[in-house]
């Protein structure tokens, strides 16, 4: 396959795994930040720690828009889905992501539920369009890449006048995270990770640019690469972060120049200014509250917004005491740190959203990455 | 209305034990193991390009008692139809099962056709069950790999379920891929007699090659390694589970096997393979290791290693 068989290249990945080599310094120690899901997926599908000098070491961030949906937001979904005989639809990996009482998605389906999978926001709104006696809800998540997805048929729903179809929106945005990642821990019992550079968002980057990142990251004093999604990809991220850390140069680059660019996308920018508000605050599961870091609908399409149209409940839920999820998507812990992963903690039967979709690290590392236990303990 | 589809069953499967109008058939088997098995059909939509649920319900039984090493003689055939369920479809259907049967060398010689309300079916369902005969001696079986086995693979994997969810009504996108369904027993029957002793034979259907290399995996109590490079894959195959964030490993076939023999028969089998049209590409894609914990493994493109894990559920597409 043109464009991607090249970035898969194995004699390619082997030569950067060697100018990585010669770029790290033995006295010193390089701790990167993949921030997103995609990424933490790439690298343990191809086993990329595997090509890496022990002194280069890469965090699985929280970039993973299901691992980070708390109980109470999972559990509103649910409630919704079970209690006024809605349709919802929703992007395929959010049905498996526990919510409070051992509920999920998938479980309110076998309830009599009518949750539906869709592959696009559209896929929601032509089934609107096709059931006017129903109500259709779009359980909308994701970063900024799905965000203007979900604009378009908010708008295109508004045009058409439909009053079937609403959208339960959880988009979450990704400057506050990386702001939270590097800032003081809410909680001082929980710190966060220690992270000297970031391999940065893709496809996020495609939509607001790299040069919002800029001013964020200096004030931290910390580099970025803005990363693709193919093996070879993230390997050059790695051989660049490496050059702007052995220069001390606190400096956002872009790796993944075939489609992120430094604006961004402003049709797609116009879109989510238009359609969406800022939140005061949002909880993100193992960041806690975070201010500013979320969209609901503006109050001109308040008559769209399934949170302002249907009773939910309101509530935060602790997560299970014994999953690692909050500490794993801080970046403190690693996923076999955790004392369920493997054992009460599976794909089949997930106590934390990082097991749920095959971006969360518990799931890459259970998917891919079992029987390499032993090097990662070595470790 | 049940004569008349009765009628339908009986023109299109044409055999004498049918024409008789019996609740049963009674049969003749050649001397050799009986193996029998049943299966349940139910697919959406019920035409995708290369087949329909017709075709599906005899190749799917017709390869299962195949895989025995048998070669399939007759089967049996229960409709759930749901009221309503146009006639012409059936028809359409009963005619597919019929050219299926013929191709595979199997006859149709007893069945049931029994309609339920609308609403509590989807269409049609069919179950299908399947008689044939085994050589002395020939006794494949999922528990019996060994170290040092190879496991060779009848040709490229994803086909089938790539062509029924780009027919999926709400993903519907275009793509030249058609089913691979087809009846197994030839291409066994041929291989069977180049290597008697397989000790193995399994069709990777639901679940894909992941789900079938996992099941021998653990029935037999031992590792199996393959190499990425070997397993081939139809590059529309490839780009469609690329846009949907699948797996080929876990995508369904339905005219494919996997069998392990030892080494040493390994270039024989192979070579009996290619020789049938459904084996034309044939090859070696790994083989078995003494591993306690039963893990599948491929050996990656990028020479390191990763597992091959069976799926939790149904495949669900990536959110990005």
């Amino acid at each position: 396959m043109r464009y991607l068989d090249e970035f898969r290249d194995g004699a390619i990945a082997r030569s950067l795994a060697t100018q990585i080599a010669e770029r790290a310094q033995p006295d010193r120690s390089y701790r990167l930040m993949e921030f997103c899901g995609g990424h933490t997926h790439t690298i343990s599908r191809y086993d990329l720690e595997g090509l890496l000098p022990a002194n280069v070491t890469l965090i699985h961030g929280p970039g993973c828009p299901v691992c980070i949906l708390p109980v109470g937001r999972v559990d509103q979904a649910v409630a919704l889905s079970l209690s006024h005989e809605v349709i919802l639809c929703c992007y395929g990996d959010v049905m498996r992501v526990p919510g409070s009482d051992d509920t999920s998605l998938i479980k309110a389906r076998s309830h009599g539920a009518d949750v539906r999978i869709v592959y696009s926001s559209t896929d929601a709104l032509a089934l609107a369009q096709s059931m006017p006696d129903r109500q259709v809800v779009f359980l909308a998540i994701g970063f900024e890449t799905t965000a203007p997805a979900t604009a378009a048929v908010v708008l295109r729903a508004e045009a058409l006048g439909l009053t079937n179809f609403s959208v339960l929106c959880y988009h979450v945005l990704t400057p506050p995270a990386l702001d939270a990642l590097l800032g003081p821990p809410a909680d001082p019992a929980r710190p966060m990770a220690e992270i000297d550079g970031f391999i940065g968002p893709g496809h996020v980057s495609t939509v607001i640019g790299a040069e919002i990142y800029r001013a964020l990251l200096d004030r931290h004093d910390k580099p970025m690469v803005v990363s693709g999604f193919e093996p070879i990809d993230i390997l050059q991220s790695v051989a660049m972060l490496l050059d702007l850390l052995n220069d001390d140069r606190s400096e956002v680059a872009i790796q993944y120049r075939r489609v992120v660019t430094w604006a961004g996308n402003r049709k797609a920018q116009d879109m989510l200014a238009k359609v969406f508000a800022v939140r005061d605050a949002f909880e993100w599961r193992g960041l806690g509250s975070l201010p500013d870091s979320a969209y609901r609908l503006a109050d001109r399409f308040a008559h769209l917004d399934a949170e302002r149209r249907f009773p939910l409940p309101q509530h935060t839920v602790a997560d299970n005491p014994a999953c690692e999820c909050p500490d794993i998507l801080r970046g403190t812990k690693h996923p076999l740190d955790c004392r369920i992963f493997g054992t009460a903690c599976t794909p089949e039967t997930p106590v934390g959203a990082c097991m749920v979709s095959s971006e969360g690290a518990c799931a890459a590392y259970y998917t891919y990455g079992r029987g390499r236990e032993a090097r990662t303990a070595a470790q | 209305m049940t004569q008349l589809i009765d009628e339908l069953f009986v023109a299109a499967f044409d055999n004498p034990w049918l024409s008789q109008r019996n609740d049963q058939a009674a049969i003749e088997l050649p001397e050799g193991r009986t193996v029998i098995t049943t299966d349940g059909f139910v697919v959406s939509p019920l035409f995708f390009p290369g087949g329909d649920i017709g075709m599906l319900a005899v190749n799917g039984t017709v390869n299962d008692v195949a895989m025995a090493g048998a070669r399939p003689l007759y089967l049996s055939a229960a409709f759930i139809l749901e009221e309503g369920f146009p006639l012409g479809d059936l028809a359409r259907i009963a005619e597919s099962m019929a050219a299926a049967a013929r191709t595979a060398g199997v006859a149709i010689v007893t069945g049931d056709t029994k309609v339920v309300q609308r609403g509590s079916g989807d269409g049609v369902f069919i179950a299908t069950t399947g008689v044939g005969v085994a050589p002395p001696g020939v006794a494949p079986s999922a528990d019996s790999a060994r170290p040092g086995d190879a496991v060779v693979l009848s040709g490229p994997i994803g086909d089938h379920g790539v062509a029924v969810l780009a027919q999926r009504e709400a993903l519907r996108f275009e793509t030249t891929v058609t089913s691979d369904t087809a009846p197994l027993a030839e291409l066994v029957a041929a291989m069977v007699a180049a290597v008697p002793d397989i000790h193995v034979l399994r069709d990777p259907t639901r679940g894909g090659l992941a789900a079938t290399l996992n099941e021998i995996a653990d029935q037999s109590a031992v590792g199996i390694v393959v190499d990425e490079r070997a397993i081939p894959v139809r590059g529309e195959v490839r780009a469609a589970c690329e846009l949907l964030g699948l797996d080929p490993l876990n995508i369904a076939n339905e005219g494919r096997l996997v069998a392990l023999v030892a080494a040493a028969d390994a270039d024989r089998l192979v070579d009996a393979m290619r020789g049938q049209p459904h084996g034309r590409d044939a090859a070696v894609i790994g083989h078995v290791i003494a591993d306690d914990r039963r893990f599948v493994q491929m050996r990656t493109t990028f020479g390191g290693s990763r597992l091959i894990d069976w799926l939790a559920g149904e495949p669900l597409p990536r959110i990005c």
